[in-house]
């Protein structure tokens, strides 16, 4: 048997779909180049795809034919030597649909793999949203907000090309840096590319993470029910009511808590949750009433409590909200567990009023991806201005190549 | 068991058609909610139906729906929240159904429903094939065959019984010849409604029943990691019902009824002493009767098999009945075009029954009698001398149409 290589993608469904597909699609032309053959594909289960939830691309690439029926004799790879996250907030793991689990981004991942992660967050951020691993790996870190370059409606950020040159610096035996270039070439016809993915080859951060680091914590998994535990006809019992709710302080009981799905719990579906003032909301009912997936506890003392199990992150609480700056969405990257905010707020308000003015202050607002040529350059300047970025004196806004023909459009 | 030879005095009869005699077994088995939509021959049930509706005699939800399609997703949606249905169609109307009859046994939707066999157009033609209600073979219906009145109302009761038992919960569906019964009438027993009752408890979907008192989620979509859980439901909801629920309705129906069928999955008719054997479903039982009667007198002893449950198919029983004879004919109402051996559906399926067994005897299949055609005395003769070609080890076709012009 020859040498056969896995490489998956996890991405954001629709807003990233394509970005992972011309990933998956770029590995295996390169890896043409080097003589190697492969076959790209998508989770099947993942279609059709839902907004912002989890997704996976995969590249399998072999040094021969045999090699390669042995790594596509199975649905999905059950290894892999790098896995992609093209969205940072997906380091915190993969839930996909119900009874899924909560899959570890570095889940699959072999010894000696490595993690690719694009994000504008320092390594340790990313290395504490991950869960930990039994065994050393690699983590290479590229610099990026996530990106929706793949959708139509966006302008291209090269991150597709930007991937395939940190994968030719981390595994060269996958891909070489010539291959890549070539393939860019061929595939897109487009110098300024080629350029990019040299430079992401060499700016590509790595370091080793060890079992210690990461988070502890063991994900919820399901053992999926024998055909004999399983309900007949078809049937799903229904999410009972809910109940009310207790105060940590008084421990008088009030309010409304429903029943969420037991089997989804949806926290990492989102790539940003609302942070809430209960010192000024007016109680005006409205992001409990707009939420669509009926997130919001009602508190016994008539306040609305986002509850991190169901919330997606899309924002409408914010949208509805008639006061200022009572309800705030902040990257989810910002957070480190799932608690409620309005116990908290119920613990220490003032201990609670330092917590959300960080939240709300220091930290870089959700970017829905690009919508003009030249932006990410203009928010890198941005980013390193105010301190988010670790340059590491090094001018990171020159890692994007802008075509000066075009910048300024849109 | 006195009492019930008691009550069996009570029985009326009437002259109907078999559509009719279904339609009564509806009244009698106090049908909840009924949709048609006219086809012939199945619109001689829906009439009748909607006489009784009319006339007072039976009370219940009766909707003429815009389609097949609509016809048989209503009552699908009422058996689930529990009320007890009776749906049928006939040729391309049940095609036009299809969706909603996968759907049905998916979802575990006891419908009983009648299929008017008809000639699946191109060309339009309203005579019997069987091609109809076979189409739906792989998809957990139950397909039943009777040929007389008598047996389509009785089926129609045993019908209700077994697909609502909860240990089934699969939908049902009574094939009548368009023409030979649907449009014939004869004499029919109607049994006293205190049997019936007796006879056939409630419809209860329990946990299943969608209910604001009981709030489940019907159908959901699902991937790979659940399908094959859900499909090994439904086969083994099939195999109870071969194996329990059906032995189990034909001997209760029996007790109270006083009338019985004998093996409930397939009649024999003089097989005990015969050397060769036919096969078939449905009432070109009559032409082979009269044909076996007639060769007998002339010392060759044919016998005849005919096939009521098509699903669950009773293949250990038959192949093991079936292994006795000397060679084996099967007239196939039907045709399945490239199957093997350019068998009918029926034939292919009883090779498959027999191929564990030790004694295999050759089969012949006769495709006969499509789009109505009659078969006639003189070509179950015909049938039957080949079959003793082939017991005396002169080989035969594997396939032979009978009665097509050539």
């Amino acid at each position: 048997m020859g040498r056969l290589f896995a490489v998956e993608i996890v991405y954001r469904g629709i807003f990233q779909k394509n970005l992972a597909k011309n990933i998956s699609r770029g590995i295996v032309l390169a890896a043409k180049h080097d003589g190697k053959i492969g076959i790209s594909f998508g989770r099947y289960g993942d279609s059709p795809e839902r907004n912002g939830i989890p997704a996976k691309s995969f590249a399998i690439i072999a040094t021969d034919e045999e090699t390669l029926q042995e790594g596509m004799a199975k649905y999905e790879p059950k290894e892999t030597d790098i896995s992609i996250s093209v969205d940072d907030t997906l380091c915190k793991g993969v839930e996909s649909w119900a009874w899924y689990g909560l899959q570890p981004i570095n889940r699959l991942l072999k010894r000696g793999g490595t993690l690719i992660v694009t994000t504008m967050q320092d390594p340790d951020t990313i290395i504490g949203m991950s869960h930990r691993k039994d065994f050393p790996y690699q983590l290479a870190l590229l610099r990026g907000i996530p990106s929706f370059s793949g959708l139509w409606v966006y302008k291209d950020d090269h991150t597709d090309v930007r991937i395939l040159g940190a994968i030719a610096k981390v595994l060269p035996e996958l891909l070489s840096l010539n291959a890549v270039e070539l393939a860019i070439k061929e595939e897109w016809h487009d110098d300024l590319k080629v350029k990019s993915a040299r430079k992401s080859f060499e700016r590509v951060e790595m370091r080793v993470v060890a079992p210690s680091e990461g988070n502890p914590e063991t994900p919820y998994s399901f053992e999926l029910p024998k055909w004999q535990e399983l309900r007949e006809g078809l049937t799903i019992p229904g999410i009972p009511a809910g109940k009310a709710m207790t105060d940590p302080q008084t421990q008088q009981a009030g309010g409304f808590r429903p029943d969420r799905n037991p089997t989804f719990k949806k926290f990492s579906t989102r790539t940003m949750r609302p942070v809430v003032d209960f010192d000024t909301c007016v109680k005006c009912t409205l992001c409990w009433l707009q939420c669509p997936d009926s997130c919001f506890d009602v508190t016994p003392d008539a306040l609305y409590d986002a509850n991190m199990e169901s919330c997606c992150g899309c924002g409408v609480c914010e949208a509805v909200c008639p006061v200022e700056h009572c309800i705030t969405m902040v990257n989810e990257t910002a957070f480190a567990d799932n608690a409620s905010q309005w116990e908290a707020w119920r613990k220490d308000k003032a201990g609670y009023q330092t917590w959300l003015q960080d939240k709300i202050t220091h930290l870089p607002p959700r970017e829905h991806g690009f919508r003009i040529r030249g932006q990410y350059e203009e928010e890198i300047k941005d980013l390193v201005k105010v301190g988010v970025v670790d340059t590491g004196g090094e001018k990171i806004s020159e890692e994007v190549v802008t075509d000066p023909h075009e910048s300024g459009a849109g | 068991m006195a009492k019930v030879i008691e009550k069996a005095q009570q029985e009326k009869e009437a002259l109907i058609s078999g559509s009719e005699a279904i339609a009564v077994a509806c009244k009698l088995a106090d049908v909840d909610v009924i949709t048609a939509y006219p086809i012939r021959p199945y619109d001689t049930v829906m009439q009748y139906v909607a006489k009784l509706v009319a006339n007072g005699e039976l009370d219940c939800e009766y909707i003429v729906a815009e389609s097949e399609h609509s016809q048989f997703e209503i009552v699908k949606h009422a058996s689930a929240v529990g009320a007890r249905v009776f749906c049928g169609s006939s040729g391309v109307g049940w095609m036009y159904a299809f969706e909603a009859l996968t759907v049905t046994p998916a979802l575990r939707i006891p419908m009983v429903a009648m299929v008017g066999n008809r000639a699946l157009d191109d060309p339009g033609a309203f005579g019997v094939e069987h091609n109809d209600a076979l189409a739906v073979r792989d998809l957990g219906w139950q397909l039943v065959w009777v040929d007389s009145a008598q047996e389509a109302l009785d089926t129609a009761l045993i019908a209700y019984r077994v697909a609502e038992d909860r240990r089934v919960f699969l939908p049902c569906a009574i094939a009548c010849d368009g023409a030979f019964l649907t449009h014939s009438q004869s004499m029919v027993k109607i049994p006293p409604q205190e049997w019936v009752n007796a006879f056939l408890p409630p419809y209860n979907r329990g946990d299943l029943q969608l209910h604001p008192d009981n709030p489940i989620t019907v159908a959901p979509q699902v991937n790979e990691d659940w399908l094959m859980e859900l499909r090994k439901h439904n086969d083994e909801a099939m195999n109870r019902s071969r194996d329990v629920v059906i032995p189990e309705a034909y001997r209760d129906f029996e007790r109270i009824f006083n009338r019985s069928y004998g093996n409930p999955f397939f009649e024999e008719y003089q097989t005990a002493d015969a050397d060769v054997v036919l096969v078939g479903m449905g009432t070109l039982s009559m032409p082979v009767k009269v044909a076996i009667r007639q060769m007998r007198k002339e010392g060759k002893k044919v016998g005849f098999v005919r096939l009521r449950w098509f699903r669950p198919f009773p293949a250990e029983q038959l192949a093991k009945t079936l292994s006795r004879f000397g060679a084996i004919g099967v007239i196939d109402r039907d045709f399945s075009f490239g199957a093997p051996y350019v068998s009918g559906v029926v034939a292919t399926e009883i090779r498959a029954a027999l191929y564990p067994v030790d004694k295999r005897p050759p089969l012949l299949d006769f495709i006969s009698g499509l789009g109505g055609r009659e078969v006639t005395v003189p070509d179950v003769r015909r049938m039957s001398d080949m079959l003793f070609a082939a017991r005396a080890g002169t080989p035969q076709p594997l396939t032979t149409w009978v009665g097509v012009r050539e």
